[in-house]
């Protein structure tokens, strides 16, 4: 283990010395310090190559100091957390953190797969496409297969992704976005005008630029004031700084997403705390001032190792105490490029030359070079950087077309800035040109929305503090709050003048423009000379930009080379609208706590512990867990079980939990009049104490949904639901009172939950309840007889509905008790029906019974069935307007040809059915057009003792006898099946009335 | 999104529901020409670039159903009123 960090500087920097970390990359361990990031730990070792591009799997070093990084995607932690493509430049250093350098084989430095690069003439944009069109088939199965494993980024790691993450809101007056000087100053001014203020910045500390940058304000280190202003912030009661959070996406109505890293810069997250976690932000106003990205510009090997943005070799520098190479060199066209070699030389490093392509640049603005003695270039370009695994040497073109080389490790990089607007074209406003600026800056701007700072293109540190006080001013008035004097320290002033350059001319070798996606400047002439002439159409066929990084370094140098091309003007060429997220964000913390068993509530009915004493097998049915049946100790499967509690019902008694149909409570006058109106069916005639089968038609016809409601009272009536529509039933019934018949004197609630319901079906069905209902309460036949509907006591006292209603085709009651007293009920009916061989009954079976009697059920209930396919005709009424009815004799809903409800069984009675399989008439072509329906529900009846089937099949009434197949491709089924009445079991209805 | 909900007060979007645009009144069902009225009004919606007439429901609020006027180009809500004061 090495303690040596060769490229660490002997003092300076924001990292803290006295904690050593010590960590891996590729297997190596290296040592770094607290406050550094990966990048920096890496550079600081001396490792400058740390992964393969793309496409021509060239070697790649560390760019940027940011998240725009292009290059440095490595591979972090191992096993179930092993996260592929994290920017080494974004990943803060912990104790024990793996790194991995990925898109290499077998090893980074002997890259089997950068012979692509000599093949690079031939892998132009577009490629691809051209190349691997013939044979058709062979994209799918060989050449895209093959070049997704040549052409690639990390891997994933394909496990369960152990990890918490968690949702939350938080609601502000003012927002700012970024933690830099104006955002710094924006952020403290709000504050102090008493406004709610949320301060967000992605990095783990504080200050933007002026981290990385040596500047003074207020009369002080530039750091010291950011530290001071934090300081008062934290002491504000209305301000709320959140560090490592990025703000990804801004959503009309003034809502904004971030991602708060709550926990990626330790090893894994402490107890009970998540990974990371998604704010939904809501801000009266809000500040953008998100800075500005250093652009690259086109030279040969531009991508080589050692060549770095400007602005990211002052932040190794000055924030991480790392000196990137022993030999330096800066290509410019701006001024910010000298302050560069400024801190260079102030840290020790040798600088070889400065490059301008301006031919004249402010004297003070050079005067620090000439006066250490540094050879300056003006008028000049770097055309081409050499070397292998990292920078060697450069090549300088001068103004008279000479070229001199130069022996350098290091070369910073600065074509200008680009304002880093993202945001704020989120609700897709497009950015414009600035000539000044030579950039573009943000358009029409977001409602309520202010942008300070770099992100408008001010670049100064005076003026960009000045912003940022406006800003927070401004934003906290139209917030309501009223500001005084605004308070603008003094600062350092660099100078900001700057020419555009995008591409040196006699560049040799090849050019980069979006590193990541190897996207080359011959590449985007190509893209021209092929006919993609717009922004977008770039995009897509050279992939410029669509990167993890969003092409935030590169795109805009890719659209000025399109421009040019062109001959048009950048401004005229335009650049694509910013899309979200701002960077990329885990598909985890999007999900959130929202995944596996907890993907969404589960209801339990109040019976739920007790049938779990039973040992019952659950089945999900929307939120709620039901049982599905109840398994008893020698029986092999479910079919048994199932078999059993059906054939137990029909035999003697059964219990079954029905607590899950929606209820839903309505009354009021006119509420039989509004039932009238949502039931195809008359509701206002039913008598008191009475229930009924019930069908509701959506307004085009078509069944909705069914179910029994039972008149209570004279203005009170108990509509039930099936449990799949519980929801949207109680939403059509509101829509159909408030917005179709608002005049009616009704009110409606949802009482699902509040009533615990069991069906008791079985010839002993009465014997079981006598025994539970208080006297002197009477369900003899005489008083008592099919579909009547009653409240009264249970067991000393219980209050209770009692419905004389049968899904299973025998004598049955539903009886209805307030939710708390369900456990209890539950056991007192099963005690009662002792005696009499009770059977608990669960989903399957209660679907076996109505199967046996043609009852429908969601599978009938498809959404295309008319009321007359279900054979329900008789029940509409004809002398009433009712949702629905208009639309439901349109002709095709009365064709003769349509698909009706049968009833089938297997011509070979030892044949199981399945559900699903397709109709098709004896003879017929098994082809779509023969179709003539589909099996819908399937049962083993234990009544008949063979399987038995509801079917959809045209003209199905005509046909009972008639012999079709059951086509069932998917599972090679074909089987001969017999059209037969869909009521299978008693249907003259006599064990029903008992 | 967000909807002031006259009855609430100003909530999330995720707490509404919407069955889109507001069809006009419901057509008479004995007007000889019924089926027609009614075939447009169940299935010819305008899809307009900018102020919509929409039916909102609150489903996880007051249940109230909610005539809301939203440019489907911005989401802005222009106006929210109870469709049964």
């Amino acid at each position: 283990m090495s303690e040596v960090q060769p490229n660490r500087l002997p003092v300076g920097g924001l990292i803290d010395r006295a904690k050593p970390m010590s960590f891996r990359f590729d297997g190596r361990t290296l040592q770094g310090f607290a406050g550094d990031t990966l990048a920096s730990a890496l550079l600081a070792n001396g490792v400058g190559l740390v992964g393969r591009s793309f496409k021509y799997h060239r070697p790649r070093g560390i760019l940027t100091a940011g998240p725009e990084e292009p290059n440095a995607l490595v591979e972090l932690r191992g096993g179930a957390r092993r996260e592929p493509n994290s920017k080494a430049t974004t990943v803060e250093l912990f104790d024990g953190l793996e790194a991995r350098s990925q898109n290499r084989f077998p090893s980074l430095a002997f890259d089997l797969l950068s012979l692509n690069a000599l093949l690079a003439p031939f892998l132009p944009a577009g490629f691809y496409y051209k190349t691997f069109m013939w044979p058709r088939g062979a994209w799918e199965k060989l050449y895209e297969p093959a070049i997704r494993r040549a052409a690639g980024l990390g891997r994933a790691s394909g496990e369960a992704d152990p990890d918490a993450y968690e949702k939350a809101h938080a609601f502000c007056d003012v927002l700012v976005v970024g933690g830099g000087p104006a955002g710094l100053l924006a952020a403290l001014t709000a504050a102090r005008t008493g406004a709610r203020v949320i301060l967000c910045e992605e990095d783990f500390a504080l200050g933007g630029r002026l981290l990385g940058d040596r500047t003074e304000v207020d009369g002080g280190c530039g750091l010291a004031w950011a530290r001071d202003v934090e300081a008062e912030l934290r002491s504000l009661a209305g301000v709320t700084i959140m560090g490592r959070t990025s703000v990804v996406m801004l959503h009309d109505g003034n809502s904004f997403a971030a991602v708060e890293r709550v926990s990626d810069h330790l090893p894994v997250p402490p107890p009970f705390q998540p990974r990371q976690r998604l704010w939904k932000i809501l801000a009266r106003q809000a500040v953008i001032a998100t800075g500005a990205v250093e652009r690259p510009i086109a030279f040969g090997g531009n991508d080589r190792p050692g060549v770095m943005m400007a602005s990211a070799v002052r932040t190794c520098l000055n924030r991480f105490g790392v000196a990137p190479g022993k030999r330096a060199c800066v290509f410019t066209a701006n001024d910010s490029g000298w302050s560069a070699a400024g801190d260079l030389l102030a840290a020790g490093v040798r600088v070889e030359a400065v490059i301008d392509p301006r031919v004249k640049v402010d004297a003070p603005v050079t005067a620090g070079a000439r006066k250490a003695g540094i050879p300056t270039f003006l008028g000049s370009h770097v055309t081409g950087a050499h070397g292998g695994h990292g920078v060697r040497g450069i090549e300088v073109r001068k103004p008279d077309g000479r070229t001199e080389r130069i022996a350098a490790d290091l070369l910073a990089v600065s074509g200008g800035w680009n304002p880093a607007l993202g945001l704020t074209s989120h609700l897709g406003a497009r950015p414009l040109w600035s000539p000044q600026i030579e950039a573009f800056v943000p358009g029409k701007l977001p409602p309520n929305t202010q942008v300070a700072g770099a992100v408008r293109g001010v670049f100064a540190l005076p003026d960009v503090l000045a912003d940022g006080a406006a800003a927070g001013a401004a934003a906290a008035e139209a917030a309501g709050f009223r500001s005084g004097a605004v308070d603008v320290p003094a600062a350092s002033r660099d100078a900001t003048s700057l020419s555009a350059c995008w591409r040196s001319p006699g560049a040799s070798g090849k050019v980069f423009v979006d590193f990541q996606n190897d996207v080359t400047d011959g590449d985007i002439v190509l893209a021209h000379r092929e006919g993609y002439r717009s922004v977008e159409h770039l995009k897509r066929y050279t992939t410029l930009g669509m990167g993890t990084d969003q092409g935030k370094t590169g795109a805009l140098l890719g659209q000025a080379l399109l421009a040019e091309a062109a001959g048009r003007s950048i401004a005229e060429a335009g650049t694509p609208i910013a899309r979200p997220p701002q960077v990329p964000v885990a598909i985890g913390v999007l999900a959130g706590p929202h995944r596996g068993r907890d993907f969404r509530p589960v209801r339990r009915t109040a019976g739920h512990d007790w049938a779990q004493e039973q040992g019952a097998v659950f089945v999900e049915a929307g939120q709620w867990l039901r049982p599905q049946y109840f398994p008893k100790a020698g029986e092999s499967d479910w079919l048994q079980s199932v078999s059993r509690e059906a054939a137990g019902v029909r035999a003697g008694v059964g219990v079954c939990d029905v607590s899950t149909l929606g209820k839903i409570d309505i009354q009021g006058r006119d509420a039989g009049r509004f039932l009238d109106f949502v039931y195809v069916n008359a509701f206002s005639a039913l008598a008191v104490g009475k229930a009924r089968y019930g069908i509701m038609l959506r307004e085009d016809g078509f069944v909705l949904d069914d179910g029994t409601t039972a008149r209570l009272a004279d203005d009170h009536y108990l509509l039930t639901t099936t449990t799949a529509n519980a929801g949207r039933v109680m939403q059509h019934l509101e829509f159909c009172h408030q917005v179709l018949c608002p005049a009616l004197d009704v009110q409606m609630i949802s009482v699902t939950e509040q009533w615990a319901q069991y069906a008791v079906a079985g010839p002993h069905a009465r014997d079981v309840l006598a025994r539970l209902v208080d006297p002197p309460h009477d369900i003899g036949d005489a008083a008592f007889p099919y579909l009547s509907a009653a409240g009264l006591t249970v067991c000393g006292g219980v209050a209770a509905r009692l419905f004389r209603i049968s899904f299973s085709g025998e004598r049955a009651y539903e009886l209805a008790v307030p939710a708390r007293y369900g456990d209890a009920v539950i056991r007192a009916i099963v005690a009662a029906g002792e005696p009499f061989g009770i059977v608990p009954y669960g989903t399957e079976a209660l679907s076996v019974l109505r199967i046996e009697k043609g009852h429908v059920a969601g599978n009938e209930l498809n959404g295309q069935t008319t009321a007359a396919d279900l054979g329900l005709g008789r029940t509409i009424s004809t002398k009433k307007d009712y949702v629905g009815r208009t639309l439901a004799r349109r002709p095709a809903l009365q064709a003769p040809g349509r698909a009706v409800l049968v009833g089938i069984k297997p011509v070979d009675r030892s044949q199981r059915l399945r559900a699903g399989a397709h109709f098709l008439a004896m003879g017929a072509p098994a082809k779509p057009d023969a179709d003539e329906g589909h099996v819908t529900s399937v049962a083993y009846s234990p009544a008949l003792g063979h399987w038995i089937g509801l079917g959809l099949l045209q003209r199905g009434r005509m046909r009972m006898g008639e012999r079709i197949r059951a086509y069932d491709p998917v599972r090679n089924g074909d089987q001969l099946v017999e059209v037969c009445s869909p009521l299978f079991v008693d249907p003259e209805g006599a064990r029903l009335r008992g | 999104m967000r909807i002031v909900c006259p009855f609430c007060g100003e909530r999330d979007g995720e707490e509404f529901a919407t069955i889109g645009g507001a069809a006009g009144p419901r057509p008479d069902p004995n007007a000889p020409d019924a089926l027609a009225l009614f075939h447009a009004y169940v299935h010819l919606r305008d899809n307009p670039a900018g102020p919509h007439a929409e039916h909102w429901y609150h489903a996880q609020g007051c249940r109230r159903w909610l005539a809301v006027t939203r440019n489907t180009v911005t989401h802005e809500i222009l106006s929210v009123v109870l469709v049964r004061p």
